[in-house]
């Protein structure tokens, strides 16, 4: 059975469909055809580094090698600890977060699969779960991965390394392509990590519109993470 | 099949870390029962890789490095172990909130042969475990804020469809509805709330007085 890939993102020449249309974006789907290939240079320079901190990662879980996690703290603790630091996280605590947060990578290296996620997707969630361990009074449930009431999905898909990789240099390049406001809502979630609420706040914005250009941008980098089969 | 998710904005929050308790709590329940939603929140965490690896990188407080490799033996690589049961009907990360499997929640009669056992989380959301015996309705209500009803065993149904496992309802406070749960099976759900409930009949307002829904 062939897999195809759709691409479903805006064009890089900014047009976009009526925000108040609702309208999502037409899908090229184009069953069996090879995605477009836009932008190809940048992402296979993406797909280069991508691969590299993979393959870093694999020979920390395989061989405990330092080597290679220190060339993955030096690409990624300086970024942690920046993310940190816009999340309003003091300078001290933002450094130990950055350390605790690869000492986390160090250990858990052999859950890294790279079929589902690229390592900074990874990284990010290792991070962010660090984060709210130590500020916040509320937990943040967690699937386990290995439950037995899990329900598996259908079909795995024919090629999932590739396939993850390819998703994070497409959810780069729809990003850049997203309007504005739909940009901010989205870094303010993700990199602020605040709330609808706070960010309607913040943009002194009513909240059902925060809302909807929170969902208007998710529609637009949701599909293109799809396999149509 | 699941045909009942719950929005995209919630997906969103949820993979941002900036959803609350209760809310995770249902988000993550049905996600182990939903291959689509994982996609989707593994799509929207694609979101944090790209927005770190495109944040400027600061500079880290020196020897931060050479701290770190020396305490890399004290901490060696974990080898995986995995201790779930065999078999489970409720999800994690459900069971460790009630400690246990469906046989072991508390039940507490809320009225109407309904049941309920309230999750101890810490947001201002409240999550409950219900219990409506087969055919039965749950005293109409509306809510004051979004509700989110996450089936895990049976079904119900009402003005807006019908629910079995795995199926989530996140309804807003427009809707005034009356869920009925389907014939042959006790339904249980998960609800999470961000305001009491208000039923809508007088009679189980005085209900609502004794019980804490
Ligand atoms: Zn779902």
């Amino acid at each position: 059975m062939a897999v195809a890939l759709t691409l479903n993102c805006a064009p890089m020449d900014g047009r976009y469909p009526n925000p108040a249309s609702g309208a999502i974006l037409p899908r090229a789907a184009r069953p069996g055809a090879a995605p477009e290939k836009a932008n190809s240079e940048r992402n296979s320079k993406d797909m280069t580094e991508v691969n590299q901190f993979n393959a870093l990662l694999g020979k920390i879980a395989e061989t405990q090698d330092k080597r290679a996690f220190a060339d993955l703290f030096e690409h990624f603790a300086p970024r942690i600890k920046s993310l940190m630091l816009r999340l309003g996280t003091d300078p001290h605590t933002a450094d130990e977060l950055a350390q605790e947060t690869m000492l986390s990578v160090w250990r858990k290296s052999h859950l890294f699969d790279p079929a589902k996620a690229a390592a900074s997707t990874w990284i990010f969630a290792i991070a962010r779960n660090l984060r709210i361990d130590r500020f916040r009074r509320e937990k943040r449930p967690e699937l386990d991965p290995n439950d037995p009431a899990l329900i598996p999905a259908a079909e795995p898909m024919a090629d999932d390394q590739l396939e993850a990789n390819d998703q994070a240099a497409r959810v780069r390049e729809c990003l850049e392509t997203l309007p504005k406001e739909q940009r901010i809502a989205v870094q303010l979630s993700f990199v602020e990590g605040l709330s609808h609420q706070e960010i309607a706040d913040r943009l002194d914005l009513p909240l059902g519109t925060v809302k909807s250009r929170l969902r208007l941008s998710f529609s637009k980098l949701r599909p293109m993470l799809r396999t149509e089969s | 099949m699941i045909a009942h998710h719950p929005g995209d904005d919630l997906l969103l929050s949820y993979a941002a870390g900036s959803l609350g308790e209760s809310w995770s709590l249902a988000i993550a329940a049905h996600l182990a029962l939903c291959p689509v939603c994982r996609d989707a929140v593994a799509a929207a965490e694609h979101i944090g890789g790209v927005l770190l690896d495109e944040t400027p990188a600061e500079t880290m407080t020196a020897g931060s490095l050479e701290d770190l490799l020396t305490r890399l033996d004290e901490a060696p690589v974990e080898t995986f172990e995995p201790v779930a049961p065999e078999t489970a009907v409720l999800p994690e990360p459900l069971r460790g909130y009630i400690g246990g499997d469906l046989d072991n929640i508390p039940w507490k009669s809320s009225g109407g042969g309904t049941y309920q056992h309230l999750l101890s989380t810490n947001d201002l959301a409240q999550a409950r475990l219900l219990l409506i015996p087969e055919g039965r309705p749950v005293p109409e209500h509306g809510h004051g804020g979004r509700e989110l009803t996450l089936v895990l065993s049976g079904s119900f149904h009402d003005q807006t469809g019908s629910f079995g496992r795995g199926d989530m309802e996140d309804a807003d406070e427009d809707l005034i509805h009356t869920p009925i749960a389907g014939r042959g099976e006790d339904c249980i759900c998960l609800a999470v709330t961000d305001a009491p409930l208000k039923f809508t009949g007088f009679v189980p307002r005085i209900v609502q007085r004794f019980i804490k829904i």
